[in-house]
């Protein structure tokens, strides 16, 4: 079975739904605390939601200088699985793992809200098992969730299929060259059972689980 | 500091001159009646100190010391096998089987909502957080009650605004999920906006802890942020008095929040709690660090010294009595035996918050507060709670009530079904709340099963079969026409709620906001509320387990109507797999209306108030016989999956639940009625429902086993909201009705 951590912030919030999500398809989930330097015997990581540091200063601002983000990047340079939810995908994109950045939403409100997105490339560690065209439901959970990239480079994964926050593209999800690190700003763990309103995050959930007992360790 | 609070600094600097004639002028300023300082020279046999004056001013205020309320809120039942804690602690604590507990609590944050409305709200947040996790457990949802004046004055966008960002603003980032609630708009509440926030967390029974610093030689720490000069007075001086124009100048009362500092306070809390490092535990909030030493103490039967010299602050060279009455936020005092205090310290460090030790317990009964190496307080603990002064105020009733009761609205003509409708549609006391709770974070931990826009909230615990139903209510107008029926009717009204999630009703909370209580009016409003309440919950078999009760709400002589906000908890277990919610009504099942379907009465309508402006007649008492079959029949409904979709009749009347139904649901019903009247009619202890026609036979069953009326109004089908009576068809096109709703309120804020 694959191990996959789950890094805790001062301020993370959404690590024991993330941790909750991947145990009920099989997966060992454990947490790792920020101030940890060593990752070795994980297969995965994820970087879940939340405001890391209370996002002060800017989101991820902070919460790309602990410690652990050392490690993190080590481990997206081994081609391993990396994976950043919501507060997350900020933080890959302070520390330069994925290009562009996540500024205030269109509107000046937070957005809390399920909604559909259509995933438009299944070569990644989160989408794999996903059919290219499906459209997910999916709750989105953001203030800072407009995502731009003035260099126009990022791979887009899947995109809004309504124009909800303004980003870029329409892009909900991005990834890295290499597929291996991918950040999404709705959450798939909140729609990962039936009984909350949808499971259509399982499927991404579960590619994630396969990519990390795929990759050698 | 340079504020407008500068001469109560001045009178608060202790190097300042505060003997003889000065002394009348510092306690009158601090709140405190020619009576009340008398009474504090008798229990001291001294003058008092200045330190001392404050610590009696901010516990003896109406806010901390319920002094003229305490004699009236001893007639609410509060016993029941199922209670674990009741009133009188942080919150209540019911048992929810098998090892489970949840705590919960309600509080109001009305004055610093109207004096600063984002911090107001938020610290609002942030103080009913730390009342539930100071019991030992985890909060798991907020829900949020609040009432402005109307919209249309910019005012009041202002303050509804801010007070939803200061709720968003902070509960999202604390990490606790804002899962429901209520907005209500009435122009009297134009000068004094209600925002109560309700609070409930989860524990396992051995993870309980209690306020109380335990035995002498245990050690007071002092966790969390640095205490400043935020809030000084905020309990007596804010929340306390009556408003007037001249309010925005206590806003340095008003206190800040940092939600960042609050999430590491919650996680390491829950780990000293789950290490077994401390003996108990009492958040600062109103009298903050007096409150927080005398209450502990005053419990246990101990004594205390408290070292201010200890304390970390924020800035320099505050007085003794800033320090004791400073109502910084995200702080917590816990009482930690002498051996375990590395252990709490390296806790501390791991979560990055402060930690000092600031005094001990000692035996005897004295507060002894030292600073700078002088005795600056020196009192007996207990004095500061179980002696504050108790008010039996005088009451009476209104003169008013006999001409609101005869000011029965003449309808001489039945009014247009369709565009009565969408009127009511569009008034943003009725129409959608997504602009609101869309900006909540209300997902968060992957309990909330059913959320918010329903009628109650459905959040299960993960790993359980358990799942917790909480439904808020509050109806000021009602209450206004009748407040001994209206405050029985909300009680009710919740009740229906929580059971139409598939739950049994178990506990209650309460906030009562009203006016000033030194005029009988209003005492005996609050007198009649208290005892409709105490009915409604007597004849439901269900204890009240905690409470809030705010004072002064009037603004230039004006009160609030009164408005008593409940919050009732209930259980599931199990809880349903397929959780009844609005949008779960399909073409081609039944639309069934559960109670009386020829309710005529319209006093303290939605109608009468929204198309006619008209605010008179008595109200419906409720029957706590119909109330108990309709509880009886939602939770068998649910339970047997029979129904995916319940909503009560309540604000709008008939018309309006049917309408919510099918815009939630995206699908148009037709139904039949007799009389205009039963379409705007508010009756209690009704509900739609809808139903495969598959499950008739059973549905009547359970309707004859559980006494309920029950009639079969129509069928779920079609593009519109269709309403029939004989030859008769209104028809309101479904996407008209459905933006009409949900453009109410954004179009009035954009």
């Amino acid at each position: 079975m694959s191990r996959i951590a789950v890094v805790v912030f001062p301020g993370s919030n959404c690590e024991l739904d993330v941790q909750w999500a991947l145990r009920a398809i099989g997966a060992e989930a454990e947490m790792v605390w920020h101030r940890e330097t060593d990752l070795s015997g994980f297969d995965g990581v994820v970087l879940p939601g939340g405001f890391a540091h209370g996002d002060y200063l800017r989101t991820g601002a902070i919460a790309r200088f602990s410690p652990v983000m050392s490690a993190v990047t080590a481990m997206a340079e081994a081609g391993r699985p990396v994976v950043g939810i919501c507060n997350g995908f900020q933080i890959l994109c302070e520390a330069h793992l994925l290009p562009g950045a996540l500024i205030a939403n269109r509107d000046l409100r937070f957005i809390c809200r399920p909604v559909e997105v259509e995933i438009v490339d299944t070569a990644t560690v989160l989408t794999a098992s996903v059919e290219p065209g499906a459209v997910l439901t999916l709750p989105l959970n953001s203030y800072e969730g407009q995502h731009t990239d003035p260099s126009g480079t990022a791979r887009v994964v899947a995109r809004y299929v309504e124009d909800v926050n303004g980003s870029q593209d329409r892009a909900a999800a991005i990834a890295n060259e290499a597929g291996n690190v991918v950040g999404i700003m709705p959450h798939p763990e909140r729609s990962s059972e039936d009984v909350l309103g949808s499971s259509d995050g399982r499927l991404l959930l579960e590619s994630l689980v396969a990519a990390t007992e795929r990759i050698p360790a | 500091m340079t504020t407008d609070l500068a001469p109560e600094e001045d009178a608060l600097t202790e190097s300042g001159d505060t003997g003889g004639e000065d002394e009348d002028t510092l306690h009158r300023r601090l709140g405190l009646t020619d009576a009340e300082y008398q009474r504090i020279v008798e229990i001291l046999g001294r003058e008092p100190r200045p330190a001392e004056l404050a610590m009696y001013s901010v516990m003896w205020s109406e806010h901390c010391s319920y002094k003229s309320s305490r004699v009236h809120l001893g007639r609410f039942p509060t016993e029941a096998p199922w209670v674990v804690v009741g009133p009188g602690e942080n919150a209540g604590v019911i048992d929810l089987g098998d090892g489970w507990l949840a705590a919960f609590r309600i509080e109001s944050h009305n004055h610093p909502s109207y004096v600063e409305p984002y911090q107001g709200a938020a610290t609002g947040v942030g103080g009913i957080l730390r009342d539930v996790f100071t019991m030992g457990a985890r909060p798991i949802a907020l829900w949020d009650q609040i009432r402005f004046g109307p919209l249309d004055n910019p005012k009041n966008r202002y303050l509804f605004s801010g007070v939803v960002s200061g709720i968003a603003g902070y509960g999202n980032a604390v990490g606790v999920p804002t899962v429901g609630g209520e907005i209500a708009f009435e122009e009297c509440y134009s000068g004094n906006p209600l925002v109560n926030v309700m609070c409930l967390g989860i524990l396992r029974r051995d993870q309980l802890v209690l306020g109380t610093a335990g035995k002498p030689g245990n050690v007071a720490m002092l966790l969390g942020a640095a205490t400043g000069r935020d809030g000084i007075g905020g309990a007596s001086i804010l929340a306390s008095a009556s408003f007037d124009e001249e309010s925005a100048t206590k806003r340095p009362s008003v206190q800040v929040g940092d939600p960042f500092e609050e999430k590491k306070l919650i996680e390491a809390c829950l780990e000293l709690y789950q290490k077994d490092l401390v003996v108990g535990v009492q958040d600062l909030g109103a009298a903050g660090l007096s409150c927080a030493a005398a209450e502990p103490a005053a419990r246990a039967g101990v004594g205390m010294e408290l070292d201010l010299d200890t304390v970390h602050v924020r800035e320099p060279q505050m007085t003794a009595p800033e320090l004791l009455m400073s109502e910084s936020q995200e702080r917590m005092m816990a009482f930690v035996e002498p051996s375990k205090v590395d252990d709490v310290l390296a806790v501390a460090a791991k979560w990055e918050i402060a930690a000092s030790v600031v005094g001990r317990v000692t035996d005897g009964s004295r507060l002894v507060v030292r600073h700078q190496g002088e005795v600056v307080a020196d009192i007996p603990a207990a004095s500061l709670t179980e002696e504050a002064p108790r008010y039996d105020r005088p009451l009476g009733e209104p003169a008013w009530m006999e001409d609101l009761w005869s000011n029965r609205f003449k309808h001489m003509t039945a009014p247009e079904i369709g565009p009565t409708l969408l009127r009511l549609l569009d008034d943003p006391s009725i129409a959608s709340a997504a602009w609101v709770y869309e900006q909540y974070d209300h997902m968060l931990f992957l309990n909330t099963i059913v959320g918010p826009g329903n009628d109650g909230n459905l959040l299960r615990i993960k790993g359980t079969e358990k799942a917790i139903a909480v439904s808020t209510d509050g109806n000021g107008r009602l209450c206004y026409l009748d407040p001994r029926r209206g405050a029985a009717r909300i009680v009710y009204e919740a009740a229906l709620n929580v059971a139409m999630t598939g739950a049994r009703p178990r506990a209650v909370v309460d906030n009562l906001n009203f006016g000033n209580p030194e005029k009988p009016e209003v005492m005996w409003q609050f007198r009649e509320t208290v005892e409709g309440i105490s009915e409604a919950c007597e004849s439901l078999g269900i204890p009240i387990v905690g409470g809030n009760v705010s004072f002064y709400n009037e603004t230039d002589g004006l009160d609030i109507y009164p408005t008593p906000v409940v919050g009732l908890v209930g259980v599931a277990d199990p809880y349903p797999k397929h959780p009844p919610r609005l949008d779960r009504a399909r073409a081609g099942m039944d639309l069934w209306l559960a109670g009386p379907v020829d309710a005529t009465d319209l006093a303290g309508s939605s109608f009468e108030k929204v198309v006619y402006g008209h605010v008179g007649g008595r109200p419906r008492a409720a029957d706590g016989t119909a109330a108990r079959a309709a509880i009886d029949l939602a939770v068998a409904l649910v339970s047997e999956e029979l129904s995916p979709c319940l909503h009560d009749v309540s604000d709008g009347g008939l018309a309006v639940a049917v309408a919510e139904i099918a815009i939630a649901s995206g699908v148009g019903v037709t139904f039949e009625y007799a009389d205009w009247r039963h379409l705007f009619s508010e009756d209690p202890h009704r509900f739609v429902f809808v139903a495969d026609p598959a499950h008739r036979g059973r549905i009547e069953e359970l309707g004859a086993a559980c006494r309920a009326t029950l009639t079969r109004i129509g069928e779920v089908g079609g593009e519109a909201i269709v309403f029939t009576r004989g030859t008769r068809t209104d028809a309101v096109d479904l996407d008209e009705a459905t933006t009409t709703y949900r453009r109410a309120l954004p179009r009035r804020l954009s």
